[in-house]
């Protein structure tokens, strides 16, 4: 590999380790290690993922599952980031979430489950409010980190020059915390996609959760693999798309 | 750009500050009794725990005294003060002009005034060019006179300056002076201006308020005998320069000492 650039080099040395364990894989099944009705080969998930995309069925399922993964994301996202931010500023603000984010962050949201089950039935609603409940704390804590380690200096210089207390949040306190916000949405969206397929698993009858756990219940266990992979994809297009607007957003971000 | 008329007046009289912490009460500022007239050029000087800065806080409005009187007269003036910082403070999520148009748009100034404003004072301090650059961007130079912006864009009644050079390299520390003095000599604003460098305060001032620490007291204050217009590089090789230099510097070595002497006891 002498004769490549050291960035060309990079980029295979990213790629070796998945199409490497992808190969071993394929190989160990067709030495006859390993029980190809159980542990499907990487192309029998390939031929399955094929007739999936070609009937539709894929595409609703993510369909779905994207809708309510976007939606709680807003829903509980916003409210974070404003809570955060006037926690920061606000003394009162503070003392009143503290105690409630402290006793409520640790519960694994998941087990709101059936409690939102309750209160907003088996449609899509009760796993839009599953998401946003599990976005809202680690956007909340991260947005008031970032906030309240913004250096003294700037609050020093915004209250000098005349700043009223809108202009503090609008123009210096959110844009202090934006880096931090960046790193609290990150969070938010892994595990957002893990509460939600957790979700499908039990409480619906569509979504890529759903098709995980129905192809288990019939043991079609390449389906299995193709929601799963399905997922893992969502995950890299999202993050690398939060990457991209972070870089729109934050340009004052050192490269 | 700016009014003819000359800055504020600062009538400080008895002033005390007071921290109270857990080892108990911190005396920052005793007594402290100073008069500037409009227009005046003051540097105050004093080693590092002196009490300066904390002044300068209180003259801006971001601290409290708890004791004495202050009293700035800026009858007339629509911006009391404004602050330079020793580190810039420029806020790095703004480009360069937003951040001079910062206390403009904050007070509610038309958008087109706050355009023509910095565009004036950009080019007082010859960051034109780089108006839309983003503070990181820039050299530490060049951030400070962002700052000496922003804050002269307001045509502040006095001009509140905490050492702002000091973390500047040698070469760009007396580009920066002597661009004060000429943007100073043209508008006479009332400059209160905070160093640790005796030299600095000599070249810049025409009063210079000496410190001393432990607690904060004005030890002495000097009247600079040199005129304007300036020139600082010809005047720091001036022998009566020196001379001053050196007097003011024994009577600050003294107090020095002497405060050193009482924390080893």
């Amino acid at each position: 590999m002498s004769g490549l650039s050291p960035k060309t080099r990079d980029r295979m040395l990213y790629l070796i380790s998945p199409i490497g364990l992808l190969i071993l894989w394929q190989l160990l099944l067709m030495a006859g290690i390993g029980d190809r009705r159980f542990i499907p080969a990487p192309t029998d998930i390939a031929v399955r993922f094929w007739t999936l995309i070609r009937n539709g069925e894929l595409a609703m399922h993510t369909g779905v599952t994207l809708v309510r993964v976007f939606a709680g994301f807003v829903i509980g996202a916003i409210p974070g980031v404003a809570v955060g931010l006037l926690m920061a500023m606000f003394k009162p603000v503070r003392i009143f979430f503290d105690p409630l984010i402290a006793a409520l962050f640790p519960i694994p949201k998941i087990a709101l489950m059936p409690l939102l089950l309750l209160a907003f039935g088996f449609g899509d609603a009760s796993k839009i409010a599953l998401v946003a409940i599990a976005v809202f704390f680690p956007v909340i804590v991260n947005t008031y980190t970032g906030a309240s380690n913004i250096e003294k200096i700037y609050w020093d210089v915004a209250k000098n020059y005349g700043a009223s207390q809108w202009v503090m949040f609008t123009r210096i306190v959110f844009f202090g915390a934006l880096p931090m916000i960046f790193a609290g949405l990150r969070i938010a969206l892994a595990v957002s996609f893990i509460v939600l397929v957790a979700a499908e698993f039990v409480a619906t009858k569509s979504g890529l959760g759903y098709l995980i756990w129905n192809s288990w219940e019939l043991l079609q266990v390449d389906i299995m693999f193709v929601g799963i992979v399905t997922i893992g994809v969502l995950g890299l297009i999202t993050s690398a798309l939060f990457q991209e607007i972070e870089r729109k957003v934050i340009p004052w971000k050192a490269e | 750009m700016f009014a003819e008329r000359r800055g504020a007046a600062i009538d400080i009289a008895g002033l005390r500050k007071e921290y109270v912490s857990g080892q108990g009460h911190v005396l920052a500022l005793d007594n402290i009794d100073l008069s500037v007239a409009p227009g005046e050029f003051v540097c105050i000087v004093g080693p590092s725990g002196c009490g300066k800065s904390t002044l300068l806080r209180i003259l801006s409005g971001l601290d409290h005294h708890t004791g004495g009187s202050i009293k700035v007269d800026a009858k007339g003036w629509t911006v009391e003060n404004a602050m330079v910082f020793q580190d810039s403070g420029l806020f790095p999520w703004m480009s360069v002009e937003t951040n001079v148009g910062f206390g403009l748009a904050t007070r509610g100034v038309a958008s087109d005034e706050i355009a023509a404003r910095v565009e004036a004072a950009l080019k007082l301090v010859g960051l034109t060019k780089f108006r839309r650059h983003y503070p990181h961007q820039l050299s530490g130079g060049m951030r400070q006179r962002g700052a000496i912006a922003r804050a002269f864009v307001t045509n502040p009644a006095m001009l509140l300056m905490d050492e702002p050079f000091a973390s500047l390299d040698a070469q760009n520390r007396v580009i920066l002076q002597t661009e004060l003095v000429r943007i100073w000599e043209e508008t006479r604003k009332t400059v209160v201006y905070v160093t640790h460098s005796i030299e600095e305060a000599l070249l810049l001032g025409d009063r210079c308020v000496l410190m001393t620490a432990q607690p904060g007291r004005i030890k002495q204050i000097i009247d600079v005998p040199f005129g304007h217009p300036r020139n600082l590089i010809t005047l720091a090789a001036d022998a009566a320069f020196g001379k001053l230099k050196l007097d003011i510097w024994r009577v600050l070595e003294e107090e020095v000492t002497r405060a050193r002497a009482e924390i080893e006891l």
